[in-house]
């Protein structure tokens, strides 16, 4: 179990994080200002998005320091999640000819 | 008969029973939100025009909501912490604040609703924002549950901590991993909707 020192190390992390994803989110509205071309948009906002995503599931949801089990079910379900994604792409970019 | 592994790691997970309930039912809420993110791509790949999202939604509300729901991740993570250093004071000053927060958002997301209401922009209206309306209605019902499980461990549910201090700890974490998951996905809603 986590001790009060721990713990108390553990508090600057949120706190550093809150202001990481704080200043992110302006990046991401400040970026999408600029009206980049769709492609260069679309990148940033999703780099942007993933490392605030990163930092939520990683610091606030205590996945730098989860069980194994939890990485084996989490790797699952973003190996499907990826294959949900991909399915419009490859029906846009291959169409079935009819 | 009492309920075994609220606390102890179970021996073959190596974690609590509650921990691992929860992070399966997220990834069924991945796989959920997922086929709509699926769904929305397929929309605008296939769209001849797609209008951008500032164009017709309210940015500064929605940058005002994803700041909202970034300090309710910091509030619901320092209500944890301040049980695990047995400060149940702040527990209760945290938790209730993420609540709070919570119901900023959905005052906010009622406002945001209600212009696109009275100007005549329904989910029939466009593709667009049918699936906007889809996206952030099924979100907004996420929040909804969150509150409700939040608001129930601050008020009745906080009983356990006096009989059970651990084991309450522990639900207070599995409750606080639905809510940053429901912030996770909207830090994606937010670009993908609103900016791009």
């Amino acid at each position: 179990m986590a001790d009060h020192a721990d713990i108390d190390r553990q508090v600057k992390i949120y706190i550093l994080v809150f202001v990481s994803l704080m200043a992110l989110t302006m990046v991401t509205v400040a970026v999408s200002r600029l009206h980049l071309p769709i492609g260069g948009a679309v990148a940033v906002a999703l780099v942007v998005a993933t490392v605030k995503g990163g930092l939520v599931a990683g610091y606030f949801m205590h996945l730098v320091s989860e069980r194994k089990l939890v990485y084996w079910v989490l790797g699952f379900t973003v190996a499907f999640f990826f294959a949900v994604l991909l399915l419009p792409l490859w029906a846009h970019f291959e169409p079935i000819a009819y | 008969m009492e309920i075994p592994y609220t606390v102890a790691e179970r021996p073959d997970t190596g974690l609590n029973n509650g921990k691992i309930g929860i992070w399966l039912f997220l990834a069924s809420e991945v796989m959920l939100f997922g086929a709509l993110f699926a769904s929305y791509l397929m929309m605008r790949l296939g769209a001849a025009e797609w209008p951008r999202g500032d164009s017709i939604l309210n940015v500064p509300l929605a940058t005002l909501n994803t700041v909202i729901l970034i300090s309710s991740s910091v509030t619901m993570v320092m209500a944890w912490a301040s049980l695990k250093r047995h400060d149940f004071g702040k527990y209760r000053l945290f938790m209730g604040g993420t609540v709070l927060l919570g119901f900023g958002f959905l005052i906010i997301k009622y406002i945001e609703y209600s212009a696109k209401f009275h100007h005549g922009l329904f989910p029939s209206t466009s593709t667009f924002l049918a699936i906007y309306f889809t996206l952030t209605g099924l979100h907004g019902l996420h929040v909804v549950g969150g509150m409700a499980v939040n608001a129930y461990f601050w008020g009745p549910g906080a009983k356990l901590w006096k009989s059970d201090p651990e084991h309450f700890t522990n639900r207070v974490e599995n409750s606080g991993l639905f809510w940053h998951f429901v912030d996770l996905v909207w830090i994606f809603l937010f670009p993908v909707l609103y900016l791009l």
